[in-house]
């Protein structure tokens, strides 16, 4: 493969939004944790868990903060290194990101301010609505991000417009309800919630395995393992597998993270493993099980899963239809309002194909000329490396499965063992911290990478998407990016652990006062001694 | 009927030209100071415990002050994707520095106090200056070089192209008009940082802001006076040269545009708009003679009208130019065909009603739990929740 401006601009948008999720997963699910614990501690007016909340809402703040810093890139980086896909779509891709801002960072971005400095500024439920508040807005924000996604991945509710030369919205209620963009709103925030429940058992385990903050981590890994269970189930149950039967290309990425090269009769069989063999287009030494392909990927078993094979037959007839398109296309364009209906009347008949015919711009200035090596080249391209997406696929969805064992097994310990965990699985909760980070970056890139060569699946492909910049431009901002993110991280790493190292803040005052007001109650009502402690 | 037709396409793509208004404003009223306060740190706190009182003023509130920068690109990418598109690929180094600086922000605020090392906290108090500072300025060169018009051309496909090389694109930028709009803008917002400080701090940072903030309004009126003789005398405007179709397509390539005349014709077709350069001079005295008097919240309301009038005279002057061409003049971006559809602006516009006003109910309960001074009692307490 060259590598030129498109794939340096790839590998930049690849590399930004993968740091981005370093700190996005951890932010969804902590804010939640996080409010769950602060409920807690109104509810009870305990001071544990107050102490609780506030160390894992500081754990939340140094992550908080590089989220932040790594998303004001994502705002802007479609139309400093993607303008033309900014111009294309802009249209319908530009109001999910407005209406994120509006309805959801804002509320997420003005409340977290209160929520660090308003602890003595407002009563104890006022302060815990703040913190739910803090949770929606960031859960809202990854529901805005995910239909501006998934509008990539199946483009519903919008047309061509000749004379704009874009794609035009016309259904919103289609691009907001789309069905793809559901499915990975939920199978992302279950993937977050998962992320922080491992990370908070795994602080948790470490304090354990040393004897320290013996109550703070034993409630911490009881409300940790219970939310992760429920989560750990949905993301795996509610995958977002179920939204690859939504376009050609959709089902391109599932034949292709499965290499599934011919189509098999329905229910198709999963290949459990293999060696992916594109130029052979053959899978070696596979292991096959029997129907769970089929109903992972169409939910029934009697839909066929069309093969590898097939869908590039498929998507050369589209190339065929787009050339027409797009013949038809330069005509109105030069003709503006003189124009032949005829002609309108063959756009509209060709247009949902128009995109095809775009795929053969890597190989020719005018595609309605192209010749039939073009087509074939063309015709190939649509089919992504396969290899890439079958591993990170298998990875993901390994590591999927042992977040539910892991967390069924902390849940039981927890709820029916009194909070005894043996020493290793505090080990093994510890070395699992980095697992649903891998797992989270494994499933981004199975999406997107399976998405190629398109960045809006059958409309636009990546090669056509980028700005006209010179790769010198690129390369100084690639370089700038990885540096200074990559120093951030190391400066957040530090932080993070000496903050977990510091452990949580003793609110000595507090603490006291609940004591005092316990004691007088206990003797108030029955006869005994303050046998409470406030850690209970 | 259809719903979205309620409003025509032209009548909404004024509103959306206001709302862009809006959105620019609403940033440099709010995160305005608290990059003025960012640029005078290093300045106004000399000790660590004075540094951090001026970081603290801000600390609860620049998250959400910053999120008007993320909806301003959003609301751009939404409802003028032309615009976004140009001038973000146009601007693109220029763009990368705005992004790094105040990428600091975020970081240096969270992270400073966190170690006790005088390295480490002195090395983020850099770093705050800086992500107050550079914004400050190159949003000012942004708009210089807006009002010149910028070296850009518009392929038949409707691909944005930025004319130059990459060091010429970057260099092109710094030239002397838009550097001195650039002082203006930081000056602007020194001055009303320094307002800031004035209200929620106490002596001794509270009197050096304001006493570099006078300076700063000296700067940023005697700054925009020349920008504007500059611009009568020595720069070029826009005019379309071919009928205006106010609900036609978004493109640009149908209609014709020439370089030449005045901007400051708007001034005699529109003779009511000079009220917005009354209120940016107005404001700047006002805020200077209330920063004199130590008076607190006039002065910032005083410094927010000078912004207002400031940034609307901008948009006021070259309507219904947006983002001019220089070197193609047919490519020229207007309020007329450069906008998104018909249906997406009237999507756009109910979402705007709707959250808008939320935004500023619950922004405005914040500030009000929030109010009153930051004392070094507050932030020398050791209950680990300050900055």
């Amino acid at each position: 493969m060259e590598f030129g401006i498109v794939e340096l601009s790839r590998l930049q948008f690849a590399m930004t939004a993968m740091y981005h999720f370093l700190f996005v997963p951890l932010t969804l699910g902590l804010s939640v944790i996080v409010a769950i614990m602060e409920t807690v501690y109104v509810m009870t007016n305990r001071p544990i868990w107050r102490q609780m909340t506030k160390f894992w809402a500081m754990l939340f703040g140094i992550n908080f903060a590089l989220g932040v810093a790594t998303g004001i890139t994502m705002e802007f980086q479609f139309g400093m290194n993607w303008s033309y896909y900014s111009h294309y779509v802009g249209d319908i891709f530009g109001a999910p990101l407005a209406i994120e801002g509006l309805m959801a960072f804002f509320l997420e971005a003005t409340f977290v301010g209160l929520m660090f400095f308003g602890w003595d500024k407002m009563s104890k439920p006022a302060h815990a609505v703040v913190t739910w508040l803090v949770a929606i807005g960031s859960n809202f924000s990854a529901l805005w991000i995910l239909i501006a996604n998934g509008w990539m991945q199946n483009p519903v509710g919008a047309a061509f417009n000749p004379q704009t030369m874009r794609m035009e919205m016309t259904s919103f209620g289609e691009v907001l309800f789309n069905g793809v963009a559901q499915a990975k709103f939920v199978h992302t925030v279950s993937a977050g919630y998962v992320t922080a429940s491992v990370f908070v058992i795994g602080v948790s385990a470490w304090y354990l395995l040393r004897g320290r903050h013996i109550d703070l981590a034993r409630r911490s890994i009881t409300v940790a393992a219970a939310f992760g269970l429920a989560s750990a189930f949905s993301v795996v149950v509610l995958g977002d597998e179920s939204g690859y039967s939504a376009t050609d290309n959709q089902k391109m990425k599932l034949a292709a993270m499965e290499a599934m090269w011919d189509t098999h009769e329905a229910p198709a069989a999963f290949t459990l493993i293999g060696i992916p063999d594109q130029d052979a287009r053959e899978t070696k030494y596979a292991i096959h099980i029997p129907w769970v392909m089929g109903i992972i990927g169409t939910r029934s078993l009697t839909t066929d899963i069309p093969g590898i094979n097939d869908l590039e037959k498929r998507a050369e007839e589209r190339i065929r239809s787009g050339m027409i398109a797009y013949g038809a296309l330069m005509q109105i364009r030069t003709e503006r309002d003189a124009v032949a209906p005829a002609v309108t009347t063959t756009f509209e008949e060709h247009s949902a194909d128009l995109g095809y015919a775009f795929l053969l711009r890597k190989y020719t200035d005018d595609p309605t000329t192209a010749t039939e090596a073009q087509i074939t080249l063309a015709a190939e391209d649509t089919i992504p490396t396969v290899w890439p997406l079958f591993w990170a696929f298998r990875i993901m969805v390994a590591l999927g499965f042992g977040f539910i064992a892991t967390m069924g097994y902390f849940f039981l310990r927890a709820s029916f063992k009194g909070m005894d965990f043996p020493r290793w699985s505090l080990r093994l909760a510890v070395w699992m911290i980095p697992a649903p980070w891998i797992a989270a970056e494994m499933g981004w890139f199975v999406a997107e990478f399976g998405r190629q060569p398109w960045t809006v699946d059958g409309v636009l492909p990546t090669a056509m998407s980028v700005s006209a910049l010179s790769i010198t431009e690129v390369a100084l901002t690639f370089v700038g990016f990885l540096t200074f993110y990559t120093i951030l991280f190391i400066i957040e790493m530090g932080l993070m652990l000496k903050y977990i190292r510091k452990g949580p803040f003793m609110d000595v005052k507090e603490t006291e006062l609940w004591m005092d007001d316990h004691a007088e109650r206990l003797h108030r009502t029955v006869s005994g001694s303050p046998i409470a402690t406030p850690a209970e | 009927m259809i719903l979205h037709e309620l409003i025509s396409l032209d009548v909404l793509r004024v509103i959306w030209w206001g709302l862009l208004g809006v959105l620019l404003i609403g940033f440099a009223l709010t995160d305005g100071f608290d990059m003025g306060v960012g640029a005078l740190l290093p300045f106004v706190g000399r000790t660590d415990t004075e540094r951090r009182i001026a970081i603290n003023t801000v600390g609860p509130v620049w998250e959400g002050n910053q999120v008007w920068f993320i909806l301003g690109g959003g609301a751009i990418f939404a409802a003028w994707p032309l615009l976004y598109a140009m001038s973000f690929s146009g601007f693109y180094l220029a763009m990368w520095l705005v992004l790094a600086a105040l990428i600091l922000r975020p970081v240096g605020f969270k992270y400073r106090s966190k170690r006790d090392s005088t390295a480490w906290r002195s090395g983020w108090d850099w770093a705050l200056f800086v992500g107050g500072f550079v914004p400050a300025l190159l949003f000012g060169v942004a708009v210089g070089n807006v009002l010149q018009g910028a070296p850009f051309h518009l392929t038949p496909d409707l691909l944005p192209v930025y004319e130059g090389s990459w060091y010429g694109k970057l260099l092109g930028l710094l030239n002397p008009f838009a550097l001195l709009a650039g002082v203006v803008s930081a000056a602007m917002l020194i001055m009303h940082g320094g307002a800031w400080l004035g209200l929620k701090a106490e002596d001794p940072v509270a009197g050096r802001a304001r006493a570099i903030g006078l300076y700063a309004a000296g700067v940023a009126f005697a700054g925009y006076l020349l920008a504007g003789v500059w611009i009568a005398f020595g720069i070029d405007g826009y005019t379309f040269t071919s009928e205006i179709v106010a609900n036609g397509p978004s493109n640009p390539l149908h209609s014709e545009v020439a370089k030449g005349g005045s901007w400051l014709a708007a001034y005699s077709a529109r003779p009511w708009i000079v009220i917005a350069p009354a209120m940016g001079l107005i404001g700047m005295v006002m805020a200077a003679m209330g920063l004199r008097a130590k008076r607190e919240v006039s002065t910032l309301l005083w410094s927010k009208l000078a912004i207002f009038g400031v940034i609307s005279s901008v948009g006021l002057t070259m309507f219904p130019f947006i983002l001019p061409s220089s070197s193609d003049p047919n490519s020229s971006l207007t309020v007329w065909d450069a906008s998104s559809s018909h249906l997406t602006l009237f999507v756009m516009l109910v979402v705007t009603l709707i959250f808008v006003p939320l935004i500023l109910v619950y922004t405005a309960w914040v500030y009000k739990v929030l109010w009153g001074k930051v004392t070094e009692d507050d932030v020398i307490a050791e209950n680990g929740q300050m900055y």
